[in-house]
């Protein structure tokens, strides 16, 4: 008997040393150096509504990176027909995820379908008949493959958020994609928060367009814009007032070249007025690319493009060998230094939306901290005395208990890196409030079995024996009903389902487990004639 | 220390019919509440909308605070006074950019109070669709919960020990939703944890008379279930009262001192652990021995 109370004895003892050690970083800040380099350094992990910080959800209009993609092909394909001599007149162009062509004769349109079959399976013709004659197709991305652009851009969004989020430098970020096109963005203990939503928020798609100087800017103004042109604005710094300005230019539709090409961008000063600007590399085959680009178009106004805003609009002077360009556009430092990591980490395959948004600040977070940790002391302290006023010496193996719980239950929680919501801590107060419950039943078993005039030894053990069962029951019951607020759940309804669930698994430990071996080396042996109970 | 004595002989039997119609009270007039109040009173979080909560330097009037917002685009908040120096604004409507919100709210509330008088400590927007998803998975969270408690205690039990337990849990969610209405209370996220918690709680205590229930009605074959529930209750009921007790110190503290932010969800709580004690005694023990009249499971017992 004696050597069972000692295993069993050391088995609890380990377990606390186990969850003092992972305590140990939450509470003190001055560990020794070996401890940092063997043992576990992580502390409790706070929720946003404690330690303050963003939280974003965010929708990834995926719908949008299928209709590019449509764009891209009906472009494609234009050109095709046109090498062809296929005659033809597009009516709508990928707008809503249709694009509509309209044919003259019967075999236009059976030169269309057999090139359509032919060279571009992710087509499909949604739609045909006749109108006045004519040959109408409406064409679509295939289903399927529409489904797989849709996951492939909900994937991608998530990678390129993540890159960006790295690079803009918060500690523990949480990048998660939720449901079929959701992103949840935190961000713990982040400051300028606009700041970081637009880093997140923006689409970052950068494109090289021609400035159109043959047609005139007046005329396209007033609604007359040539075809296969676009008007876009240029934004401007205005040094003296510090405004920015918006001048309209007329650009060439076509995208010469896009970011895809990048290999990197940085901030640079220039030298002239020490303004910060961006200076990019492209890669291998886009400094190729590049440079008969810029070769063709010597003379010309060159518009850099970042999400259909002219960021500077230069003259080529000279064919651009070396892939390397600069973006200039009067930065501040921290616009220059957000926009080379947006250029870094990619454009978003498709736009995003923020759906939610919850910002809590630094001392707020602070305050429910203190707040929720004083009531818990509070309430834990008036738990303790109580017990020991109404169970007397055994009230106190019920307060030894409870202490275990809160530490166990603290450290299995560090371990596990579960986070602290502020319902946690009153999943926790609750967590007390069973932990208490189950030594009352033992207890009360107790004195009922002691009533019948059993000895103390055979009362204790019949009371644990009885009480057992329903603690079991009840503790399994409630425990059923975590696991499903955890599945189902989100935001504080998980955080406190977390704790509760990890609570009750502990209290039922040191409530059955940890009490016992108090009672089983108390009367082992000796022969005592009542229990202070 | 005792707080009863030993042995208690209360005919809490005898006491369920008025009960059960008490309830049934409360539940109506809650139900009735709802309807006065045109519905719950809905949070952000189930509605959609904006919140915005500011900790001013110096008493700072409510018109202000209306009027700073109202210009920023904000039309009909509603402004609480959250502790001192500190108010809630909420608008129904997340309308405008919500990519640029921070930086409209910051703005709107730097020209209206000065930089430096006030300071921004939470801002939540919620949208309609994110709204509705929430709703939907909070009601999933909770029926959810119910179906497995069910399963759980059919399986450990009978499965008529499991429809009462359900029925003192759904028991206990409407009279903690009668409270809410009846005290203005919003809706939010914490209301549904404190919804949670109070159906573990509610079940933790309705296990324990049930399964003092089951153990009794094995020792004794030959005596009737009325007599088995009031014994079982009369037994565990020192438990019940100890138990009960300790929690409701611990929700009082946490009411008074835990802080503005779960003051609502320790009132759910509060009013919820309250109903689960009562429920647990006064409901669910009744529907057990309705249904024991409806099919009596004698041959069961003599197992």
């Amino acid at each position: 008997m004696l050597k069972s109370i000692r295993i069993r004895a050391a088995i609890v003892i380990l377990l606390c040393l186990a969850a003092l050690v992972y305590l140990a970083p939450s509470l003190s800040t001055t560990l020794p150096e070996s401890w940092k380099k063997y043992l576990p350094m992580d502390k409790i992990h706070l929720g946003l509504d404690l330690q303050g910080g963003m939280h974003l959800v965010l929708e990834v209009d995926a719908a949008k990176a299928v209709e590019s993609t449509l764009a891209r092909s009906i472009n494609d394909l234009k050109e095709n027909m046109m090498e062809k001599r296929i005659r033809f007149k597009l009516t709508t162009n990928a707008a809503g995820g249709n694009a509509a062509f309209e044919f003259p004769d019967a075999p236009a349109r059976d030169a269309f379908d057999s090139l359509l079959a032919k060279q571009y399976p992710d087509l499909e013709v949604a739609s045909s008949g006749t109108v006045e004659g004519k040959g109408i197709a409406t064409v679509k991305i295939k289903d399927k493959r529409a489904l797989e652009i849709k996951k492939m851009a909900v994937e991608q969004s998530l990678e390129t958020i993540r890159n960006r989020v790295d690079q803009f430098g918060v500690t523990e970020p949480e990048i998660i994609p939720q449901g079929a096109d959701r992103i949840i963005v935190q961000l713990p203990g982040i400051k300028d928060t606009a700041r970081a939503k637009s880093l997140i928020g923006r689409t970052a798609l950068l494109e090289f367009k021609l400035v159109d100087e043959e047609n005139s800017l007046d005329e396209a103004l007033k609604g007359n814009i040539p075809e296969g042109d676009v008007i876009a604005s240029e934004s401007r710094l205005d040094r003296t007032s510090g405004r920015r300005n918006e001048i309209p230019l007329l650009l060439k539709n076509r995208t010469l070249m896009s970011g895809d090409a990048l290999e990197s961008a940085k901030v640079q000063i220039g030298d002239r007025f020490g303004e910060p600007h961006v200076s990019i590399k492209f890669n291998s085959q886009g400094a190729t690319e590049f440079e008969r680009i810029t070769g063709e178009n010597v003379k010309k106004r060159l518009a850099i493009v970042l999400d259909g805003v002219v960021h500077s609009a230069p003259v080529i002077q000279e064919k651009i060998s070396g892939g390397e360009a600069q973006i200039t556009g009067s930065f501040t430092m921290e616009e220059a230094s957000d926009l080379a990591i947006v250029l870094r980490a990619g454009a978003l395959p498709a736009p995003v939306t923020i759906l939610e948004e919850r910002t809590v600040g630094p001392s707020l977070g602070q305050d429910s901290i203190d707040k929720g940790t004083w009531a818990s002391v509070i309430a834990g302290i008036l738990i303790l005395l109580f017990m020991i006023a109404y169970y007397k010496a055994t009230g106190l193996v019920a307060d030894v208990a409870l202490a275990m719980n809160m530490l166990l239950l603290l450290g299995v929680m560090v371990a596990f890196k579960a986070t602290l919501t502020l319902p946690g801590i009153a999943g926790i107060v609750l967590t007390i409030g069973m932990a208490v419950d189950a030594n009352v039943l033992i207890n009360e078993r107790i004195k009922e079995e002691l009533r019948t005039g059993k000895t103390p030894r055979a009362a204790i053990e019949a009371g644990y024996q009885k009480a057992f069962l329903t603690i079991f029951d009840s503790n399994v019951t409630t425990l059923v009903a975590a696991l499903f607020l955890f599945g189902f759940g989100t935001g504080p309804v998980k955080g406190f389902a977390v704790t509760l669930t990890i609570g009750i698994l502990v209290s039922m430990f040191t409530a059955v487990f940890v009490t016992r071996i108090i009672f089983d080396y108390f009367v082992w042996n000796r022969k005592i004639e009542k229990i202070s109970i | 220390m005792e707080i009863l004595k030993s042995e208690t002989h209360y005919n809490f039997v005898k006491l369920m019919k008025p009960t059960v119609f008490l309830s049934l009270a409360v539940i109506i007039i809650g139900i009735a509440s709802l309807i006065w109040h045109g519905g719950p009173n809905y949070g952000i979080d189930f509605s959609g909308g904006t919140l915005i909560q500011i900790k001013f330097k110096n008493a700072t009037h409510t018109d202000k605070i209306r009027s700073a917002f109202q210009s920023a685009g904000f039309e009909g908040s509603i402004i609480q006074d959250y502790g001192p120096l500190e108010v809630m604004v909420r608008t129904p409507e997340t309308g405008k950019n919500a990519a640029s919100l921070t930086t409209d709210v910051e703005k709107a509330a730097q020209t209206a109070f000065g930089a430096g008088n006030y300071e921004i400590r939470r801002i939540e927007m919620v949208g309609p669709k994110v709204g509705k998803d929430l709703t939907r998975k909070a009601i999933l969270a909770i029926i959810f919960s119910w179906i497995g408690i069910l399963v759980y205690v059919g399986i450990r039990f009978e499965f008529r020990y499991a429809l009462g337990g359900i029925i003192a849990l759904v028991h206990d969610v409407l009279i903690t939703i009668t409270f809410l209405s009846l005290f203005d209370k919003e809706f939010d996220l914490n209301i549904v944890a404190a919804l949670l918690t109070i159906i573990g709680y509610s079940i933790n205590d309705t296990i324990v008379i049930f399964d003092r229930i089951r153990e009794n009605a094995r020792k004794n074959i030959r005596q009737s279930l009325d007599d088995i529930i009031n014994a079982s209750v009369n037994q565990t009921l020192s438990r019940t009262i100890l138990t009960s007790f300790t929690v409701f110190i611990v929700l009082l503290v946490l009411f008074f001192f835990g802080g503005q932010v779960i003051h609502d969800f320790t009132f759910a709580l509060i009013v919820g652990t309250v109903s689960g004690v009562y429920s647990t005694v006064f409901i669910a023990s009744p529907i057990v021995l309705l249904f024991e009249k409806i099919r009596p499971s004698g041959l069961k017992r003599k197992k």
